[in-house]
Parts: structure tokens; C-alpha cells; sequence
């Protein structure tokens, strides 16, 4: 006599299948989604700065401390998602006190710190020192106080100290490309090194995460560089935005050929996991994997940057095109780490099991924290935009050439 | 020195790098605790602290040393290898001060949990389709828990 | 009595040592237990589990587990004939309150109950940012309740789906051997409910528990050996499809 199905397989809510009791609620929410998406920006904000600092691409120069402002904004944010994922936040310091040398996690502290004060901020300041000297003594009232702070007491702005400066500067960029990739690299190393997860573990992971970084990172700072531009009244510079999108371009075809790589080893080999997780992505992850990640996010992206090489289009066509492309960039990388984070905790590592995640709104790792937090950096980015000025101010008499030394 | 005087800025910012350090190194001294890394990357106080957790079962060896006459019964049925608290559950608050009652086990509930037919269940393991073996009765009106084989003619 | 030198080489050891616990301010589990002298792990006999649910309710009153979360749990398989890639496997509740009566199903059915594997290379301990969980001296991966961030990296990287954060402590959870009774010459809570012997506490490194003598004469497992945990619950009669 035989039982049918219903009676035999008892059903946990939420859940298809069978999975291990601990593991039907996720552990890692979508603030832990945000966090790789954030830290991501930051590290392709300052290739892109890189490339004008290092690499002497004359033509992103207007880009450059656009881009070290965002990636400053993003970075100071960036710890907020993981302090509020924490189950106790409190604890956090010991991190910086007893870090596990296993641990790519604990690496993240002093990662963090050195990318912080070593990468960025001496980047910053050596490049607006000139400008923060001169702030400091032809502004008035609470702000002249800052900057006064900012110079560390030294008024010193010789031809010699600013050569001084553009050395050390040079250097710390140097220093700050394989600072970026760490910054990101790690995260990718985070997820690549668990054996438990098979959609997590791969070698691939970290250079994956690494260059879908780039392109965000690169995207956003050409859709700001447009946006900012256009609501001052100045002109775009056609040929910096062109060269910027030409990074784009080639950079994300390097991310998708590697994602694309993961993908068709996995069919090849169809290990264990394959089974599981092939029949995760065509159900669970279907609109978030193939339709948003890689049909919007990734294929459409790149045919309408493929446009504007291939063809001769007019000035206001190919702002356009970079204005859509960068949208759907952004988006398209969005839902990458999503579908890593979220996707890597949807099937049971019995792999006989599917569980649901389900977003709350208002908790603290809720989606309006998470909206909240991704807003958060453009108005610090606003606020440094004020105190000190990527581009010399169209009618301002306090800033006399006020434009990078280099 | 002319290269000093204009490379002061770096100097400052130098010197706060270093402050900052000693400060870290500092409050290191004071805030790690005093028994991290004592057998491995961890508090070893902390190997001491759960070893300390207070136990709510008292193990079969205490309940042997009041209730020999059950270990009695016990040894000659099927149930020799069943621990006392199998069936009676945590015990420790009563090995400890016997005055403390333990609960009264009502077996029309308990002796399913391992007897009832179950596909699942090693074959030669004794299990009955309860419905249709006791049609409702508890299963002490026939069986003696401490030693369940019914002998001729019952066991009561 | 003068002092000589051989006294104080006679006494520098024990001072080293007794300075050492000083320093520490922790006293040992109990006064005659010593970490170096056990090495423990679980021996789990399945063709004698019969999927009661002792262990599993014993394990929550020793332990205070909330419900809901599992520090150890029991699934039951079903396996149909030539099949063995795809059973059907449930654990309600854990099987906390046992299993549904069901007769005949074909196939094959059993139980496998499951718990921390207390793996001697543990990638658990081995992600943990901070060291708030480690392998103990005597082989018992534990969580320092007080030192834990919560970051639940370990819970992702165990392959066995063991750990789990309480909803009220918010750090992470798991099944700690009953460390509190081991150290007390006790055995676990799940063994000494288990009425037919399924699950049997070992000690590797005392040379009269019968384990040694069980390895030689069995066919024993682990749970995924691909993943090179170096588990330490033992598996007699483990069936190919278990997960």
C-alpha cells in the first residue's frame, strides 16, 4: 500500500523540498547584499581616478576628484550595513583587537582603515591641499575653522611643497590600485572561500567581484559627472565622457566574459550542486538572475555602449546612451551581489531544498534601512561637493584657479 | 633643508599617523581579555564558563543509587539498555533534593513515541499499529514499564 | 632547611603551570578533569534509531534551545528502489514530537539523526573573525557566547547546516557535546535519553572505550567527507543518499 506524497514529506512554511532545520531562515539579509554593492563603488570610483593619476588618460581628467569624492562618500557609509546586520554591533571593535588570521572577514578592519586614511583621504587632501590653504584664509565664519583643521597647521603652498605633494600623491595612487582591489578582492574572497556553498565557491569570485566593482563604479561616476554638470548649466566634456564610456565598455565585457565562464563551467562539469542549483536560477532566480542581471543589466548595457562605438551617433544621442546604459549598469550590478547573496541561501545544502527570503520593511535590516543607506552617500557626496569644489565655481571670486595642479 | 621645510604637511601628517598608533597599541593592552590566547585564537575563560552550565539530567547512575529495586526489575526485561530518564525526562532537581516530585508519565502518550509502526523503524524493533493493538487503553493495563514482557497470565 | 637550587627546579614547573591558570583567573571544568587527556566525538548506530525524538527533546530541556531552532534533529529518508540520488527526506519540527505513523512505502526508510559533527578541521572556527568560536584542547567546537558578533559567517560556512543564531541572544548557537556534563564524567543529554543506544558518546583517547573496537569491526562514515572536515560523529550504516 502505498502513501501518496503529501503524507510522507511534512512541509516547513516557506519551504520546497527538504532543508536542514537551521537553515530555512537566511542568515544574510540585504544589507549584506548592500554592503559588496557599496564597497564596490568606492574600489571602481578610484580606478577610474586612477586612470587619469597613474595611467595619464588626459581626457577623464575633469572626472578626477569627482571620482575620489563619491568613493570617499560610499566608503564613509559603507561599514553602517554591517554594523546594523551584526547581532551585536557593541562587539565590533574586537575585530581590530583580536583578529582571526584565518579569517578573511577579520581583515576587513584593518583593510577598511588603510584604504580609508592611507588610500583616500591622503589622496584627497594632498590634491586640495592648495585649495584648502587658500580656503582656510579667504573663508569666513564656522567653516573657516575646518578648513583651518584640514591644513594641519601648515600654510606651506610653494611651487616645491605642491611638486612634493604631486609625488606623494602619485605614489599613494599607486599604492591605492591594488589597495582598491583588496578592498573589493577581499569581499569576493569572503563568499569564494566557503566549500559549504557551492554558488559561492569558486576561484572566480574574487575577480568577478572585482571587475563587476569596476563597472559600477566607473558607471556611476560618469551618470554623477552628467547629472552634476548638467544642473550647474556647463557643458558636458563630450570626449571625457566618451573615453569614460569606452572604459566601461571594454571592462564590462571582461566582467561578462568571466561571469559567463562561471556559468558555462558549471554546466560542463554538473557536479553535485548543478542539479539544485540550475533548477534555483530557472525558478527562484529567475527574474533576478536572467532577466534583471543579465538580459537588463548586463546584455542591453553593453549592446547600447557597443552602439556608440559602432556607430557615429550625434552628441545628445550618445548622452543618452550613456545615461541609459549607466542606469541599467548600476542595476544590472545591484542584482549580481543580490543574486550571489540572497541566491546562495535560497537552496539547502542538501541540495533536496528551497527556502524563501522574506524582506521585512521597517526592521533594522529592513528595505528602508537599505534605501536609506544607499541615499546617505550622495548627501555626504553633496555636503563634500560644497566644502570643497571638484570644479572652479563659474562666477566665484575665492577660488582663484582652483583646478588640480597635475 | 630646503626639501624639509616644504615637506613639513607630510611630517604633521606623519606624526599623527604615529600618535594615533600608540593610542591603538595603548588601548589594546587594556581591552583585550587576559585569558585570550591561552590554548588557541580564544578566551580561555570561556572553556571554563561552559563547562559550568548547570545540568538538569542526573544520569542513570544517580537514580540507581536510591532505586536499586527498579534497576532490579529493570535488569531482566527488555528495557535493561532504557535510561531513566529516557521515559521519566530531566531529573537532576530531584536526585538533588528528593523532595521535588518528578511528573507523573501518562504511558497512553509516552510508549507510542518509540512503539508505534513506523516504516522507518528497524524491522526487528518491536512496534504495534496502537489503534488496533490497545484500542485505546494506556499501555500499563496490560504492560509493566520497568519490565514490559507480558509473562502467562499478566504481569500484575 | 636551606633552599637549594634543585628545590626551586623541582618547584619552577608547577609554578610555571600554576601561574599560568593565575594569570588566566579560570579554574579547569572540574578539579580532575584535564583537556589533554580526551578527545571527543559521537558514535551514532543507525540501524538501531528508531526516530523517537528523545534526543532532540532532551537536547532542548538540558540546553534551553528555543524553539524552532535545532541544535540536534532527526530526518527520516525515504528511498525508492534503485534511486538513491533523490530521497525524500523530512524533519518536522526537527522531529522533536517523533514522526507521523505510516506503514508500508516500498523502498527503503530510516532515520538519521544529525548534530554539530565537531569536526577537528572545522571550516566554522576556521571563518570566524574574531575567535569567538575554536576547537577545544579535548576536540569540542564551542562559541564563546560573550565574545560572538553575530556576523554569522561560521553558520554559512558549516556544510552541515548546525549552527544557528538565537533569536533573543543574537549570537550564534550550536550543539556543544553537553561540554557542562562531559567535563563531569557524564554522558550527553541525546545519549542518555536514547533508548536503544543509537547515539553514543566517545572518547578517542581513552584506550578502553569500546569505539576503537566499533572502527575495526564496522563500516563506519562521515557526513560528506568531500568537504575534509575530519568529523567526528561517526556513522554506522550510513545509506549513499544521505545528505
Amino acid at each position: 500500500m502505498v502513501r501518496c506524497d503529501k503524507e510522507l514529506v511534512t512541509v516547513m512554511p516557506g519551504v520546497e523540498g527538504f532543508m536542514y532545520p537551521n537553515e530555512v531562515e537566511l542568515q544574510w539579509s540585504v544589507l549584506i547584499v548592500l554592503y559588496p554593492f557599496l564597497t564596490g563603488l568606492v574600489a571602481g570610483a578610484f580606478i577610474l581616478a586612477s586612470l587619469e593619476r597613474v595611467f595619464r588618460v588626459q581626457a577623464v581628467k575633469p572626472t578626477y576628484r569627482l571620482a575620489l569624492l563619491t568613493a570617499l562618500s560610499f566608503l564613509l557609509i559603507a561599514p553602517l550595513p554591517l554594523q546594523l546586520h551584526l547581532g551585536h554591533p557593541e562587539r565590533s571593535y574586537e575585530m581590530y583587537l583580536t583578529p582571526h588570521r584565518t579569517s578573511a572577514m577579520a581583515m576587513f578592519g584593518f583593510i577598511y582603515l588603510w584604504y580609508l586614511m592611507a588610500v583616500l583621504v591622503l589622496e584627497i587632501w594632498l590634491d586640495y591641499r592648495r585649495d584648502i590653504v587658500v580656503l582656510s584664509q579667504s573663508t569666513t565664519g564656522w567653516k573657516r575653522w575646518i578648513y583651518r583643521l584640514m591644513t594641519l597647521g601648515s600654510s606651506n603652498i610653494s611651487q616645491h611643497a605642491l611638486e612634493i605633494d604631486d609625488r606623494a600623491g602619485w605614489l599613494v595612487t599607486l599604492i591605492g590600485i591594488p589597495s582598491a582591489f583588496l578592498l573589493h578582492g577581499y569581499v569576493g574572497f569572503i563568499f569564494g572561500s566557503i566549500k559549504a556553498n557551492p554558488w559561492w565557491s569558486t576561484p572566480l569570485m574574487p575577480v568577478v567581484f572585482i571587475f563587476s566593482a569596476m563597472v559600477s563604479g566607473i558607471a556611476t561616476v560618469m551618470l554623477l559627472y552628467m547629472l552634476m554638470m548638467w544642473s550647474r548649466g556647463d557643458t558636458i566634456d563630450m570626449r571625457c565622457v566618451d573615453t569614460v564610456a569606452r572604459y566601461l565598455f571594454y571592462i564590462f565585457i571582461i566582467d561578462f566574459s568571466l561571469e559567463m565562464l562561471d556559468l558555462i563551467h558549471r554546466i560542463y562539469e554538473a557536479d553535485e550542486s548543478f542539479r539544485s542549483l540550475d533548477f534555483m536560477v530557472h525558478t527562484k532566480l529567475y527574474m533576478s538572475h536572467i532577466v534583471v542581471q543579465i538580459l537588463i543589466g548586463t546584455v542591453t548595457p553593453i549592446a547600447l555602449l557597443a552602439l556608440t562605438q559602432v556607430l557615429k551617433l550625434g552628441e545628445t544621442a550618445r548622452k543618452r546612451v550613456y545615461a541609459m546604459a549607466g542606469c541599467l549598469t548600476l542595476i544590472g550590478i545591484f542584482a549580481m551581489r543580490w543574486n550571489v547573496v540572497i541566491g546562495g541561501q535560497l537552496f539547502s545544502k542538501s541540495f533536496l531544498g528551497y527556502t524563501t527570503y522574506k524582506m521585512s520593511l521597517v526592521t533594522r535590516e529592513g528595505l528602508i534601512v537599505a534605501i536609506v543607506l544607499t541615499v546617505v552617500p550622495f548627501v555626504i557626496l553633496w555636503l563634500q561637493v560644497k566644502l570643497l569644489p571638484p570644479w572652479p565655481e563659474r562666477n566665484s571670486a575665492s577660488l582663484p584657479a582652483a583646478t588640480p595642479v597635475h | 633643508m630646503n626639501a624639509f621645510k616644504d615637506a613639513g604637511h607630510l611630517f604633521r601628517l606623519a606624526a599623527v599617523f604615529i600618535v594615533g598608533c600608540l593610542l591603538f597599541l595603548g588601548m589594546r593592552q587594556f581591552l583585550v581579555p587576559k585569558s585570550f590566547g591561552q590554548y588557541g585564537h580564544y578566551r580561555g575563560a570561556a572553556i571554563g564558563e561552559i563547562a559550568s552550565r548547570p545540568v538538569n539530567f542526573a544520569g542513570h547512575q544517580a537514580c540507581e543509587g536510591c532505586h536499586a529495586d527498579v534497576l532490579e526489575k529493570k535488569k531482566v526485561g527488555r528495557h535493561v539498555q532504557v535510561n531513566c530518564e529516557a521515559c521519566h525526562g530531566p531529573l537532576a532537581k530531584h536526585a538533588d533534593d528528593p523532595s521535588v516530585q518528578p511528573v507523573k508519565l501518562d504511558t497512553a502518550v509516552l510508549c507510542v513515541r518509540c512503539h508505534e509502526a513506523n516504516a522507518a523503524k528497524p524491522k526487528a524493533f518491536p512496534q504495534v499499529a496502537s489503534a488496533d493493538h490497545s484500542t485505546g487503553l494506556p499501555c500499563d493495563t496490560c504492560h509493566q514499564p520497568h519490565s514490559p514482557a507480558i509473562i502467562a497470565g499478566g504481569t500484575k | 632547611m636551606n633552599v637549594t637550587r634543585r628545590h626551586l627546579l623541582l618547584l619552577l614547573p608547577a609554578a610555571a603551570v600554576a601561574w599560568k591558570h593565575v594569570l588566566a583567573g579560570t579554574p579547569e571544568a572540574s578539579s580532575n578533569y584535564s583537556l589533554s587527556e580526551h578527545w571527543w566525538g559521537m558514535l551514532i548506530d543507525l540501524p538501531k534509531c528508531i526516530g523517537c525524538g528523545n534526543c532532540v527533546r532532551a537536547c532542548q530541556a538540558e540546553n534551553d534551545v528555543p524553539d524552532g531552532y535545532f541544535r540536534t534533529w532527526v530526518e527520516r529518508y525515504h528511498v525508492s528502489d534503485y534511486d538513491i540520488e533523490n530521497p525524500r527526506v523530512d524533519s518536522p519540527d526537527g522531529g522533536k514530537k517523533g514522526f507521523a505513523p505510516a506503514r508500508e512505502e516500498g523502498g527503503k526508510n530510516f532515520f538519521v539523526p544529525k548534530l554539530c559533527n565537531h569536526c577537528a578541521e572545522s571550516p566554522c572556527t576556521q571563518v570566524c573573525p574574531v575567535g569567538a568560536t575554536f576547537v577545544s584542547p579535548d576536540g569540542v567546537v564551542l562559541v564563546d557566547q560573550k565574545y560572538c558578533l553575530g556576523c554569522r559567517y561560521c553558520v554559512q560556512a558549516c556544510p552541515y547546516g548546525c549552527r544557528f543564531i538565537h533569536p533573543q541572544k543574537n549570537v550564534v548557537e550550536k550543539c556543544t557535546l553537553c561540554y557542562h556534563r562531559i567535563t563531569k564524567g557524564l554522558t550527553t543529554a541525546c545519549c542518555e535519553s536514547c533508548p536503544t543506544g543509537a547515539r553514543q558518546l566517545v572518547d578517542l583517547k581513552n584506550p578502553n572505550d569500546p569505539i576503537h573496537d566499533f572502527l575495526k569491526t564496522h563500516s563506519i562514515q562521515v557526513l560528506k567527507p568531500s568537504m575534509a572536515t575530519h568529523a567526528k560523529v561517526f556513522y554506522n550504516g550510513l545509506d549513499g543518499s544521505v545528505r
